[in-house]
């Protein structure tokens, strides 16, 4: 009963944070709009016995990701008129909610062809770092390496790429 | 609880990700809208993981947030560059692959 309310309102931020992340004029409102959703999507993962994506998600999401992305915003000092300029934003963001909403009524349906029975009970420690540790560095070990050394790469490009000086 | 109800809000935040792609022109909006249907998808993998109960999906999520990471990383360079030359974040200034 906690767990469907918990759901519901966790739902209901998620959903309601991602429109106002589309429909912010400024960048860095968006931004703030993705940390919620973020959050929330945190909740969501905790609820669905997934604790440390949960943690991960916060940490990773939360605390790296947005805030680079809030970093990068603060760093070029957007000003009102380095704004793209969305003067018929309105009209626009009514063509894409129709998009989404086609597109949500399409993937609805499929959603419910699916049969669905009841969550079973998980197992204890299902989500913990030991059972996930133990699926990523006995399972899925290779993916894993590439993952890191693709990660090394884009770091090390976006450096390379940011640092150069305009000639 | 049941599978369908975590499906449906993955199926309306991807659907919300989708949309402001189409309607908007800054591009860190492009950019976060990006991420916000990579988790979307994240939450379809932690949803079927529930359902089945294996630790497949979760693993999955984590490293598709590692992926996540990367793309910010690069794209958010690129966006530095981009600015530097143009002084905007207007995606259709950004056309000279047209030319």
């Amino acid at each position: 009963m906690l767990d469907a309310i918990l759901f519901a309102v966790l739902s209901a931020v998620a959903v309601a944070g991602a429109l106002a992340m589309v429909s912010r004029r400024h960048p860095l409102g968006s931004a703030l709009a993705l940390i919620v959703v973020m959050i929330a999507l945190a909740g969501l993962y905790a609820l669905l016995a997934a604790p440390l994506v949960a943690i991960l998600q916060i940490l990773v999401y939360g605390g790296a990701i947005l805030a680079l992305i809030v970093f990068v915003i603060m760093l070029l000092n957007v000003r009102e008129e380095d704004l793209a300029h969305e003067d018929g934003l309105r009209g626009r963001l009514g063509m894409g909610l129709t998009v989404a909403g086609l597109l949500f009524m399409g993937l609805a349906a499929g959603i419910h062809a699916i049969p669905a029975d009841p969550f079973a009970p998980p197992p204890p420690g299902f989500g913990g770092i030991v059972a996930v540790g133990r699926g990523l560095f006995r399972d899925y070990a290779v993916p894993f390496e590439v993952v890191s050394l693709l990660l090394t790469v884009a770091v090390v490009s976006a450096v390379g790429m940011a640092k150069r000086r305009l000639d | 609880m049941a599978l369908h109800a975590p499906l449906l809000v993955a199926a309306a935040l991807f659907s919300i990700g989708v949309g402001g792609f189409v309607a908007r022109r800054n591009v860190f909006a492009l950019l976060m809208c990006i991420e916000l249907m990579l988790n979307a998808v994240n939450l379809v993998f932690v949803t079927f993981s529930r359902q089945w109960l294996s630790v497949e999906g979760h693993v999955t999520v984590l490293l598709v947030v590692a992926l996540a990471a990367a793309e910010a990383a690069v794209a958010l360079a690129i966006v530095i560059m981009l600015f530097r030359h143009r002084e905007t974040l207007d995606v259709d200034v950004f056309a000279s692959m047209k030319e």
